[in-house]
């Protein structure tokens, strides 16, 4: 999708209207592994850019990630309780994590696009 | 996103396996661990590989571990100052599993020793990763009068139901050898140590050789159908899975023995001499019961439970902590075990830790997890 945009911490939001759907980068849940347990905030919660929204579990260790958006939390995908693993197999559509109504839309302006995040993945 | 609980090592600072080119081409995420650049998973992943341990066979290099030869008239005799295990009833080509001691019987590592044939006395060390520039330099120093040479060979590990078929057709008679049992096989023209054991509570093998040799035993190996390789994450996930502690988390210089559940490594003719460091509190544990116990723990959880996590008793006191913890891919749950006072630790007992700000009941379960496959020798034949 043209209008995804990408955090340096490798989370993404997708901008629709003042909704915007959060989750990780294909490449932060290959980099992660089988992920195996997710903790959601609940419906209502204010989040704050920069800060955690959400943990991921994997065999190995446990990630935070963090919102790439300040705002409140309209919807949790509540398909991850039985199959987290679908962040693993489809991070950016049914592995989507939490969707913000987005208290600021200038805040997804300083996010990376598509490309840019490509080029960045290629410094690591 | 960030991880908890991984601290980043310079890659400049760490060391290369012999087999490195390898593993890259066969798609290994490498992390650092012990100093070396480990594979931490291929591409299969974490869950699979420990899934096709327990069906098939995997291939594990594990040459980041110590091994050495400490040789000389009387060494058994003289290991046994520094470790608990019966050493001198140890016979040619077997192998046991001890512990080094400190004055207080805190363990400083745990490691299989082997006795190898031939007339001289010598014994193998394999020794952890972490703990071999200790180890190596303790036993030199202590046992002065023995030859100490730390063996510069790499290491593989192949395990599961399928590894005894697959070893067998490429060396005939490896198939036969008994659990712990020894043998130097020709590989090539040069010697390939085999020893039936691992760390996965599968039936396998360990197999250690020199690292010119090694790129085609492991391609011979993992040209097999029923043979794909695995790392440190199957790895972890399989010793958890079958109970068996790692040292510097389930095992360190404050557990010692008795506590640890390790208490059948110390042979009944050790328990009653004693001649080894912290000798005192090992007979008192025996005699008295030890304080605290290593146990299995079901967290009542999705959410696997991590080393360091406290336990609770329902009262709200301290009891304990979680020393591994993490997801079994073969129960499809989360597991751990860790430390709980004694008038806490048994099996059935309801404990609580703190995960994230939320209250979690554990219930204390006996370990293994996974019921071990070892090989037992057939009635009737000769366990060598």
């Amino acid at each position: 999708m043209s209008d995804r945009r990408y955090s340096k911490d490798h989370e993404y939001v997708a901008l629709e209207g003042d909704i915007a759907t959060l989750g990780i980068s294909d490449y932060a849940q290959s980099q992660l592994g089988d992920i195996v347990f997710i903790e959601l905030p609940d419906v209502g919660k204010k989040v704050v850019k920069g800060k955690e929204i959400a943990v991921i579990e994997s065999v190995k260790a446990a990630s935070e990630v963090y919102s790439p958006v300040g705002g409140e939390v309209v919807e949790v995908n509540s398909q991850l309780g039985e199959t987290p693993a679908l962040v693993n197999d489809d991070p950016l559509g049914r592995g989507w994590l939490v969707k913000v109504r987005i208290s600021d839309p200038g805040e997804c302006a300083s996010l990376m696009d598509a490309a840019a995040y490509s080029s960045f993945l290629k410094t690591l | 996103m960030t991880e908890l609980d991984v601290a980043p090592t310079a890659p400049s600072a760490l060391a290369k396996l012999p087999l490195d080119a390898l593993h890259r081409r066969l798609g290994a995420r490498m992390a650092p661990f012990a100093g070396y650049e480990m594979p931490l998973q291929y591409e299969a992943g974490i869950v699979a590989e420990t899934a096709h341990t327990r069906r098939a066979a995997s291939l594990f290099d594990v040459s980041h571990m110590g091994q050495a030869i400490l040789a000389g008239a009387g060494v058994a005799r003289a290991l046994e100052t520094l470790a608990s295990a019966d050493l001198i009833s140890l016979a040619p080509e077997r192998t046991r599993y001890t512990q080094l001691l400190n004055e207080t019987g805190g363990i400083l590592d745990d490691l299989l020793v082997t006795r190898l044939p031939g007339v001289e006395e010598r014994l193998l060390l394999v020794v952890n990763a972490a703990r071999k520039q200790h180890d190596f330099a303790l036993i030199a120093a202590a046992l002065p009068r023995f030859d100490f040479n730390p063996l510069d060979r790499v290491l593989l590990a192949l395990q599961g139901p399928r590894a005894a078929a697959v070893l067998g057709a490429l060396l005939p008679g490896a198939e036969d050898l008994a659990f712990l049992g020894w043998r130097a096989f020709d590989f090539g023209g040069a010697p390939l140590f085999v020893s039936r054991s691992g760390y996965t509570g599968e039936d396998g093998f360990e197999l250690s050789l020199r690292a010119e040799h090694a790129a085609d035993l492991a391609h011979l190996l993992l040209a097999h159908e029923d043979v794909g390789p695995a790392g440190l994450g199957a790895r972890d996930a399989l010793r958890l899975e079958a109970g068996l502690p790692l040292y510097g988390h389930d095992l360190d210089e404050t557990t010692d023995p008795v506590e640890a559940g390790l208490g059948w490594s110390i042979g009944k003719r050790r328990r009653i001499e004693g001649g080894f460091p912290g000798y005192a509190r090992i007979r008192q544990g025996f005699e008295l019961g030890p304080a605290r116990m290593r146990v299995g723990l079901l967290p009542r959880s999705k959410a696997p439970l991590r080393e360091g996590a406290a336990l609770h008793a329902l009262e709200d006191e301290t009891v304990g902590h979680v020393t591994s913890g993490g997801f079994s891919p073969t129960l499809q749950r989360p597991i751990a075990m860790g430390y709980v006072a004694i008038n806490h630790a048994k099996v059935g007992a309801t404990l609580s830790a703190t995960l994230r700000d939320k209250r979690i009941e554990v219930d204390v379960a006996a370990l293994p997890f996974v019921a071990h496959r070892y090989f037992r020798t057939p009635v009737g034949k000769d366990a060598r």
